[in-house]
């Protein structure tokens, strides 16, 4: 009884609204506009914030990253000729962690060296990194082809290597991939295994380029040594690094913090001066998530406005259909509609239109950020409580904006309505 | 319906008891209506006549529930509807009266049908009874092939017809028709009257405010105001 009512209700309203088409679309227009853009702004943020988080993640929550930085003096003195600087995280640093620190359960050591690297006449620069077998349980890769690197490699030198699979495509084009000999600087190398390379850009550094060789740590240390040498506009410059980074696994999260402070104290007091970072994904991503939270109502209110200014817009043409209609509510009043009844009417007008802007503006909010990505190769992400939440919005604007006109309607004279020309 | 149920002893549906009206139009009162007493018999057919200003339309807000006497006491049915709330004026006007207007007032947006139907919706039928009492009411009116035509596709007659259909859809105690022939040419004006003595016949009580003879001649009973009082009541033979 109700719902046939409300029913006949609806499609009074809308019979009402489409008498004036081009008026109603307008103003329908008004709601899609500000519905699409909230959806599509909230797609955006959240793509981007999802990315960022993607990025942390991948470090692995779990995880420390300590990094050798060259020291702000020695930065300085680089303008001397021939100066040679030694800084960084050592061998005794990682094995101190593993040892000393609790909760620590793994340690990978990372060594960084970029060497030309031959197949037949093809050449080309890769970033070699020395590590240990675990390094591949940290940052999670996918094995493509053969197999990561061995405890046995390690404890055996072998000269093995692992790729990334861009590096292979570059570098083994044509030619067989597992098993094929590729020349590291001055060494021969056995290709093992190749693994995807994930492409990470966005400020947060990761162990990891496109071009990467893997090798075993012990190998990188004894071939290609811990002095590197740079030759730059006739300077030379030396520099003595034995890890460029450490990786520390924590056993749980809640441990993380503290072993970053247990590192901070440690390094501090075999470290004379500040030559190394402790970044905690951990804190990144604590951090970007409540940035993120921030970043997505700001967007979110910014185009709520052009929502808002949806709803001016129909209460606008309702003002305008009540003035036109006062004789129809002058009719419907004499022949014994309550003012509650008038008061429906007009609200239902004003939701049906602001509910046909909202699902229209869905529709739009939702090709908008498709065609972001699309064009832009922005990140974005439509998410379903953005959805409910714009059109939840809309329906209550189009009750807020459209109270007055319908109020103002019933509170109409029925004597002075019917009068009205 | 049985809406004739409770009305007062000598078969009256209306009766207005020293009722006097008085509007405030900033520090100045005007008087609409002084202390006028008089009833309406089921079945009667009166003309409220007189110039503008007398008090007339006044009189017709007044039986029609649209307004509130000032002082006096509005009996209509039975009962007294001189000191009642908003929603139950809207509720005695829904049930006991039917309007029909000079200008016809339809809903432009609405069918013939829904216009007819709309005092039923308020009342809370069901779409298929409405729709079957729209249609019986259509053919009592002649209307019955226009249904689903809109009011802007029918001439002033027809319309005006609808609005008397649309009048007697909720069976009222009493049609008020407020100058119902002024928007009409002379011979259309006539047809709708003699629908409207026909309606009489039928025994529906009809008050109608004219400020025309020729059209006053239609009723029983003629009412001639002024100043807001009854000058004199003119009983047909």
């Amino acid at each position: 009884m109700l719902s046939t009512r409300l029913y006949r209700n609806i499609r009074l309203g809308i019979k009402t609204l489409l008498l004036h088409k081009l008026r109603s679309l307008l103003t329908v227009l008004g709601v899609v506009f500000g519905v699409g853009s909230v959806i599509a702004m909230l797609s955006v943020g959240e793509g981007a914030s999802r990315e960022a988080l993607e990025q942390i993640r991948m470090l692995g929550s779990n995880n420390i990253i300590v990094s050798s930085m060259k020291p702000a003096e020695d930065e300085s003195a680089s303008t001397t000729r021939t100066m040679m600087s030694i800084y960084g995280l050592t061998y005794r640093d990682e094995q101190r962690i593993r040892e000393t620190i609790p909760h620590v359960s793994t340690t990978v050591p990372v060594k960084l060296v970029r060497k030309n690297t031959f197949l037949g006449e093809r050449q080309m620069e890769l970033r070699v990194v020395g590590t240990s077998p675990e390094w591949f349980e940290l940052v999670s890769r996918r094995v493509i082809a053969g197999r990561v690197l061995a405890p046995r490699d390690i404890e055996g030198l072998s000269n093995v290597c692992v790729l990334t699979e861009s590096g292979a495509r570059k570098l083994l084009a044509t030619h067989s991939t597992i098993g094929e000999r590729i020349r590291i600087g001055l060494d021969y190398f056995t290709v093992i295994g190749i693994v995807r390379s994930e492409t990470a850009g966005g400020g947060i550094q990761t162990p990891d380029l496109d071009i990467d060789a893997y090798v075993p740590i012990s190998v990188a240390r004894t071939r290609f040594g811990d002095m590197v040498i740079r030759m730059t506009a006739g300077a030379r410059e030396a520099e003595m690094v034995e890890l460029h980074q450490i990786l520390v696994e924590v056993d749980s999260t809640e441990n993380v913090e503290p072993v970053a402070e247990a590192l901070e104290t440690m390094l501090a007091r075999f470290h004379r001066r500040r030559d190394y970072r402790i970044s905690v994904p951990l804190a990144l991503l604590r951090q970007a998530e409540a940035t993120r939270r921030t970043f997505n109502i700001v967007l979110g209110s910014i185009a709520g406005i052009s929502l808002l200014v949806g709803g001016i817009g129909i209460m606008n043409i309702m003002l305008a259909s009540v003035t036109e209609r006062t004789r129809e509510i002058g009719v419907r009043r004499a022949i014994g509609a309550r003012r509650s009844q008038i008061i429906s009417q007009f609200l239902i007008e004003t939701v049906v239109l602001s509910t046909v802007g909202g699902v229209i503006g869905i529709s739009v909010g939702a090709f908008i950020p498709w065609s972001i990505s699309r064009f832009a190769g922005m990140p974005t992400i439509v998410t379903m409580w953005s959805l409910v939440l714009s059109l939840g919005i809309s329906m209550t604007i189009g009750i807020i904006f459209g109270i007055y006109p319908a109020m103002r309607a019933a509170k109409l004279d029925p004597i002075v309505a019917l009068r009205h020309e | 319906m049985s809406n004739l149920t409770s009305h007062g002893p000598n078969g009256e549906v209306v009766r207005l008891e020293s009722v006097s009206k008085v509007y405030y139009m900033g520090t100045q009162s005007v008087k609409a209506m002084v202390d006028v007493s008089i009833s309406f018999e089921e079945g009667c057919f009166t003309a409220i006549m007189g110039p503008s200003g007398s008090g007339k339309s006044t009189m017709l807000n007044l039986l029609g529930c649209l307004d509130r006497p000032t002082s006096g006491k509005y009996f209509l049915s039975g009962q007294d509807v001189s000191n009642m709330e908003d929603n139950e004026l809207s509720a005695m006007r829904l049930r006991r009266l039917g309007f029909i207007f000079q200008s016809f007032n339809l809903i432009p947006q609405l069918t013939v049908a829904e216009n007819i139907e709309m005092p039923l919706y308020y009342m809370g039928w069901a779409a298929d009874e409405s729709k079957s009492r729209a249609e019986q009411l259509a053919a009592m009116v002649g209307l019955s092939e226009r249904l689903d035509h809109r009011p802007a596709e029918l001439s002033g007659g027809q319309q005006q017809r609808v609005a008397v259909a649309r009048a007697l859809a909720n069976d009222p105690s009493v049609i008020l028709a407020d100058e119902p022939t002024g928007n009409l040419d002379s011979a259309t004006g006539a047809q709708i009257m003699d629908l409207m003595a026909d309606l009489n016949s039928q025994g529906k009580t009809i008050i109608m405010v004219t400020h025309e003879s020729h059209i006053a001649v239609y009723a029983k009973r003629r009412i001639h105001m002024l100043d807001g009082r009854i000058e004199r009541i003119e009983e047909a033979a």
